[in-house]
């Protein structure tokens, strides 16, 4: 195997750069396509249009019954797992944009800069975008269909711990994709979305792991996403959450450890698998690949 | 040498250029299946689970059994309208930026015949991929089928798909003028439309004037009309009739076909005027 010159770890300083330009990057391809209003309704479209389908297939067979809990939380599971898709989708697509797009990636890769680290920037401007997206899918819920989040009653300590890990969590996993889009052809681009798909059906996103066979809800219980909405869940509306038996048998402060400790591991083997798939990238010649079908 | 030297042996023309632009464009769309096997996992097995997401929201509310076979179905066409998306609508585009469109309008085919290689070479792939999830889906949830005419749900489909690709080829003309925003567009009309065609739930529920608002994207009456044709309580979720959606269905084949070639004249004129046919705005 090719060893790759990525393997020592530059001073936090070029990190820290790396990060932030990236990230700078990351926001201007994001937003200064078009002009603040459409780039304000583009961002709100497609995850209210998202949040809608749930609404309607609800709607639809419960008589338009959202006073039940278990319609609060599968719209909040929904409305924070916008960070899921956007994050594993934005990794992805930085790759694919730098290598196919703008064809940049070949003059990246050679900078004197972590190219991990430049991918993790690029992620957090997907953040930043979605962030906007899961407030007003979260505000509409609250004022137009009754979804029931007091302002009062959030464990706001709890809710931005959860938060920042999570992201950090989602980062780590949208690393392992990018690693992995390194090595596939530009027509895989919809990998992050569907990715986020599947493990949609895993997280108790949008209904309780009782429902999932017993054969596959042990995934569910490997995810440290489940967790992650879990303590969203218990910071915004725990009363709402204590009512779904999946997870009742831990106190928050244990689920966090589960989360932290999930979200290591899931570092170490991001880590791991993007330095594999670097390298082998490398050996096959395709990091520049271009692909056109 | 003279630079006008004729190398070839036998040039085509008309109709069998037309046939033969039209395959040449389809091929690397099928043999790219064969190549990148990967697309097995990324495009059948990841979406299958994400479409039995919403199987078990249906599952965990208490719906009626045949809501399954609805998502099934709804699911297994999101390959169509993706293909449409990023691989008709956003192609051009694509292939602006790539270099290969100036080359496209150099050679002495059709651009049409270009268009209508890459909608057949990603029907077959989309196609494919639907079959499997239906398939797959169907079994793993034990989806019952009760289907009143195969002649009719056949003849639905087709020109579902008929009108869907023309319409593909109508919006990849309209890319053609676009720089970045393709991208953005592309991505913006795939949740909204999942929305308003009813690809998880009978467009029916979202009322009359949405429902027909819809109706020009040809899936919303496509699956509306194959859900009456093959589920046994279809037709209580219908929104039209099935011989009413089938004369819509072929309206929109024709409007959709003839506005594609009148249109992709028309912007190539228009792009070649401005400039902007090897533009690249990245």
């Amino acid at each position: 195997m090719i060893k790759t010159r990525r393997s020592r770890l530059p001073d936090i300083v070029t990190l820290w750069k790396t990060f932030r330009m990236a990230t700078w990057l990351g926001w201007k391809i994001e937003s200064n396509w078009t002009d603040p209003f459409l780039f304000a309704i583009y961002s709100l479209v497609k995850p209210l249009a998202g949040a809608a389908i749930l609404v309607v297939m609800y709607g639809v067979i419960t008589q338009a019954d959202f006073e039940d809990p278990l319609f609060t939380y599968m719209y909040l599971g929904n409305a924070f797992y916008i960070y899921v898709g956007a994050i594993l989708n934005g990794l992805v697509w930085a790759v694919i944009d730098d290598r196919e797009h703008y064809r940049t990636l070949k003059y990246i890769y050679t900078a004197p800069i972590h190219f991990p680290t430049y991918l993790l920037g690029r992620g957090v401007a997907t953040f930043l975008v979605s962030s906007i997206a899961v407030l007003v899918t979260v505000l509409v819920g609250v004022f137009f269909i009754n979804v029931q989040v007091e302002l009062s009653t959030i464990n706001w300590p709890l809710f931005l711990i959860t938060l920042f890990v999570g992201v950090i969590m989602i980062a780590f996993m949208g690393l392992i994709l990018a690693g992995v889009m390194l090595l596939m052809v530009h027509h895989m681009w919809d990998l992050g979305a569907a990715v986020a798909g599947a493990l949609y059906l895993f997280s108790g996103a949008i209904f309780p792991l009782e429902i999932l066979p017993p054969m596959i809800r042990w995934i569910g219980y490997l995810m440290p996403i489940t967790y992650w909405l879990e303590l969203i869940r218990r910071s915004l509306v725990g009363p709402i959450a204590e009512e779904f038996p999946t997870l009742t048998q831990f106190s928050s402060a244990q689920l966090m450890a589960i989360l932290l400790v999930l979200t290591t591991f899931f570092s170490v083997i991001s880590v791991i698998s993007f330095r594999w798939c670097e390298a082998k990238a490398r050996e096959k010649g395709v990091i520049d690949a271009i692909t056109n079908y | 040498m003279s630079a006008h030297t004729d190398y070839s042996p036998h040039k085509n023309s008309g109709l069998k250029l037309f046939i033969q632009t039209v395959l040449a464009r389809a091929y690397p769309r099928v043999i790219g299946q064969q190549r990148e096997k990967s697309w097995m996992i990324f495009e059948i097995v990841l979406p299958m689970l994400a479409i039995s997401a919403y199987v078990f929201v249906y599952r965990a509310i208490g719906a009626p059994e045949e809501y399954i076979g609805f998502v099934v179905m709804g699911g297994a066409m999101t390959a169509f309208w993706l293909n449409i998306l990023w691989s008709m609508s956003s192609q051009l585009y694509w292939e602006k930026e790539t270099g290969n469109l100036a080359l496209y309008i150099m050679a002495p085919n059709s651009m049409m015949a270009v268009l209508l290689g890459m909608a057949l070479g990603g029907l077959f792939a989309s196609t494919i991929r639907a079959l499997v999830i239906v398939l797959l889906g169907s079994w793993l949830f034990r989806v019952s089928y009760e289907v009143v005419s195969f002649w009719q749900l056949f003849t639905v489909f087709f020109l579902a798909m008929v009108a869907l690709y023309g319409m593909g080829m109508m919006a990849a003309s309209i890319f053609l003028l676009l720089s970045r925003e393709a991208w953005h567009l592309s991505s913006l009309a795939q949740e909204p439309v999942y929305l308003v065609s009813g690809f998880y739930f009978p467009i029916k529920n979202l009322g009359f004037w949405i429902a027909l608002g819809a109706s020009f994207i040809p899936l919303t009456l496509g699956m509306d009309a194959m859900r009456q044709l093959a589920f046994p309580s279809g037709t209580k979720h219908g929104f039209l009739s099935v011989p009413t959606e089938l004369v819509v269905l072929l309206v929109l084949c024709v409007i959709f076909l003839v506005g594609a070639y009148f249109l992709l004249a028309y912007m190539e004129r228009l792009a070649v005027r401005e400039g902007r046919l090897t533009e690249s705005r990245r």
